[in-house]
């Protein structure tokens, strides 16, 4: 005996279009994102557009009741993500729309954007406000804030440069002694050592995430060191040179046999992790990231040594990135921008944060006197002084063994760059990965930053 | 996005006019003033869907012919086919269209057989009944950017996720300290991609099909039954044509929205290792290379496409509308 087959289908259609309704509804609750508010306009307040890092949402917090308080001037922030930032903030910039008072740009951002015209001189107003005391900036850190010019466009909120991390106790127990200023062939050798000294431990965390922020920082200042360069100063691309095939080939080969497991997909974050749960004995990365390992939150506080960043052929290495304040050409507040800059990067803010929300939180490496400072130097654990030493040994425009046409470390100050160095890390993600060979990625980047160049030269 | 759907033909024949003299214009102008009274409530609805879609798709149109870098303000102007010739020549972009096929076509297909098992298993009754179907449910409503997090950090993590934290405990439980230690993300990215999103897109379909089996006649499930048809039989016979409709309306919506799908591919992999699909790749032309210029040429080629496969997704979709145009 067979089953009826059924009759005309009746009676579903209420309930099909229930499941429909349904369905729609809770799909538009997931996939919606609302836009934030930029505030409204009116005398004596302020439109500040900044980053989402914690000590930006430490000022918010300070802003009404101390800033406020003391001039009247209202602030509307504008918090977003590192990229979010840079769209809106581009378009906003790029129109002169005005809609942004101040916001947070970077020493990347800075020279590109000073040459467009969308930014405020800020040099004869740092120089008639006394208690701002511009020269206690750190100079690197003044410099990559200079434009081609020669005039100052931005002021730094905090500054920070990269240096190698190292478990003391690990190294002691393997016999082992950090130089005081290591080169990325002991390193290598470290890492050897101390792959596998406990289990689960790998010797090094590199960065291995494809993104101009991720991998490509740390790879560019050992391409730096290397002898390489991404461009000479004729804009002749030299991705597939033996110097700069070398570093590659020099830090992928490390992450692939001593690095931390699941590297192509591991960055900032992640290597954080490794070595907070005590699954790497090394970390080549940014300063600020000495803080978090040193908080009371940490399992390895207090176990941690600081060295210099590994060098080959130049004297430093280290990187240079800095979140300062630029002013919109196009504001009717520059005088009240001026205000909120003074205070946000002054000295007393410094204090402030030290004082109402502890000396860790402190937005450092911009100013010298900080680290003078015999409150922040008792509190603030064993890495300010490695932190002020790389910044200060920091050279913008001159960090290699060969003349660069732009400004820039870690990155190449032009508005291409940040796609490039997206694509390049992403082929030598893959190759870190195993899934292609280091030439093999390098050719198709050469080819990326031939289109580059060729860009460049028709200027 | 203009859709596929065509309304019926506007100005039918006027019927034959019977009794009296009446003048045709006449008749024809009642016609046509019926017809205008059926649609206008539905205008504000279509003016608004026109301004709100179709003016800023117009807009992306312009903008791709147009050379436009965000960092270059200078160097704006007319760039006639350009853009489109870099998209068409861009390996990039066509590795991406092969990705998000893939991803697509599994994750709608596997979400799709998983979620059919867990609506045949929850329409039976039994205790805690509820509360199982809320927990099936859950991943659904988690944010899409935080459940690629938690996917990232607490699974797959190869140095502390919870996968291989398992296989260390497994072997641990026999004594050995070296278990494998699997990369997961590293040796099948898009497959981890793609099961963290059937994880997430499993409970939508289940919700559809789910409802679908409830709308089932009884009684002709039980008639079967009295007639001695086997448990398979009454789910071939029976379910599965009852349930063809909902099947391919959540085939249908599941698509729409994996195809857009972009947390995931963020999150977890960057878009490296060959995970980059096209929303993906629209995003780092926009964000990255700040070329509005190419990413809106990229943009329309991707609508073009979407609205190929939409049009030949809904003919044969088609037993959805039927019903609803035919009234």
């Amino acid at each position: 005996m067979r089953a009826r087959p059924p009759g005309p289908r009746r009676g579903s259609r209420p309930l099909g279009l229930t499941a429909l309704a349904v369905a729609l509804a809770l799909s538009a609750t997931g996939c919606y994102r609302g836009a934030g508010d930029a505030g409204n306009d009116g005398r004596d307040t302020l439109n500040v557009l900044m980053v989402n890092n914690p000590q930006m949402v430490d000022l918010q917090r300070l802003t009404a009741e101390h800033f406020t308080k003391e001039t009247g001037i209202t602030v509307h922030f504008t918090v977003l993500p590192e990229d979010d930032l840079r769209d809106k903030m581009s378009q906003d910039f790029s129109s002169q729309a005005g809609q942004y008072d101040v916001a947070s740009v970077s020493n990347y951002e800075t020279p590109i954007y000073a040459r467009n015209g969308w930014l405020s001189p800020l040099g004869a107003r740092a120089a008639a406000d006394r208690g701002f005391d511009q020269g206690d900036i750190l100079p690197p850190v003044r410099s990559s804030l200079t434009a081609a010019d020669g005039k100052l466009y931005a002021e730094p909120f905090y500054g920070e440069s990269s240096f190698l991390m190292y478990r003391k106790d690990l190294l002691k127990a393997a016999g082992l002694t950090m130089p005081a200023r290591p080169t990325w062939h002991q390193v290598a050798a470290m890492a050897a050592e101390l792959d596998g000294s406990r289990p689960g431990m790998k010797g090094i965390c590199l960065r291995g995430q494809p993104g101009w922020g991720q991998l490509a920082a740390p790879l560019t200042t050992v391409v730096n060191t290397f002898g390489g360069t991404w461009f000479d100063k004729d804009w002749q691309p030299k991705v597939d040179s033996p110097q700069f095939t070398a570093a590659t080939r020099f830090y992928v080969d490390l992450v692939r046999k001593h690095g931390e497991r699941g590297a192509p997909q591991a960055g900032y974050t992640e290597c954080l992790n490794d070595m907070q749960q005590g699954k790497v004995a090394m970390w080549y990365d940014a300063t600020a990231g000495a803080g978090s390992l040193e908080s009371s939150e940490s399992k390895v506080a207090g176990k941690v040594g600081y060295a210099p960043a590994p060098v080959e052929r130049t004297r430093e290495a280290g990187w240079l990135y800095t979140w300062a304040w630029g002013v919109q050409k196009a504001s009717k507040h520059q005088d009240a921008a001026w205000k909120f800059i003074s205070w946000a990067s002054g000295k007393k803010y410094e204090q402030l944060v030290g004082h109402e929300l502890g000396w860790s939180r402190v937005p450092g490496g911009k100013r010298a006197s900080l680290y003078r400072d015999p409150a922040y130097a008792k509190e603030s654990g064993a890495f300010t002084g490695a932190t002020e030493r790389a910044i200060s040994a920091a050279r913008p425009h001159d960090p290699g063994v060969q003349p660069r046409p732009a400004p820039g470390i870690q990155f190449v100050g032009i508005p291409e760059f940040s796609d490039l160095g997206t694509k390049t890390s992403n082929e030598i993600s893959s190759a870190i990965a195993g899934k292609q060979s280091v030439p093999e990625a390098l050719k198709k980047s050469q080819r990326l930053a031939q289109e580059v160049s060729d860009a460049y030269r028709d200027h | 996005m203009p859709t596929g759907i065509t309304e019926p033909a506007a100005g039918a024949p006027a019927a034959a006019v019977r009794g009296g003299i009446r003048p045709a214009v006449r008749v024809r102008r009642g016609e046509r003033a019926k017809e205008w009274a059926r649609r206008a409530p539905l205008l504000p609805a279509l003016v608004f869907l026109v301004l709100v879609t179709q003016l800023p798709f117009l807009a992306t149109v312009v903008i791709s012919f147009t050379r436009w870098n965000a960092l270059a303000p200078d160097h704006r102007g007319f760039a006639a086919l350009d853009n489109y010739r870099a998209v068409f020549t861009d390996p990039a972009m066509r590795a991406s269209m092969g990705t998000t096929v893939l991803l697509t076509v599994t994750v709608v297909l596997v979400s799709l057989l998983l979620g059919l098992g867990l609506a045949l298993l929850l329409d039976r009754s039994f205790r805690g009944r509820g509360l199982v179907r809320t927990l099936l449910i859950t991943p659904f409503l988690i944010v899409p950017v935080a459940s690629a997090l938690l996917w990232k950090h607490a699974l797959y993590n190869a140095s502390y996720g919870l996968l291989n934290g398992a296989l260390t405990w497994i072997w641990g439980l026999f004594g050995s300290d070296s278990p494998p230690q699997p990369d997961w993300m590293t040796n099948s990215p898009l497959a981890a991609v793609e099961v963290s999103l059937i994880w997430q897109w499993t409970p939508f379909m289940m919700l559809i099909l789910l409802a679908g089996l409830q709308s089932r006649a009884a009684d002709a499930v039980e008639a079967a039954r009295m007639d001695g048809a086997s448990a398979f039989d009454i789910f071939r016979y029976l379910t599965l044509p009852h349930l063809r409709r909902y099947l391919e309306l959540a085939a249908l919506l599941g698509t729409v929205y994996v195809v857009q799908n972009f947390d995931a591919v963020f999150t977890l992999t960057s878009g490296g290792l060959g995970t980059a699909n096209l929303p993906y790749t629209i995003y780092q032309t926009f964000y990255q290379a700040h070329d509005y210029g190419r990413a809106s040429a990229q943009g329309v080629v991707v609508v073009l496409c979407s609205l190929l496969v939409a049009t030949f997704a809904l003919r044969t979709v088609s037993s959805l509308l039927r019903e609803e145009v035919t009234t």
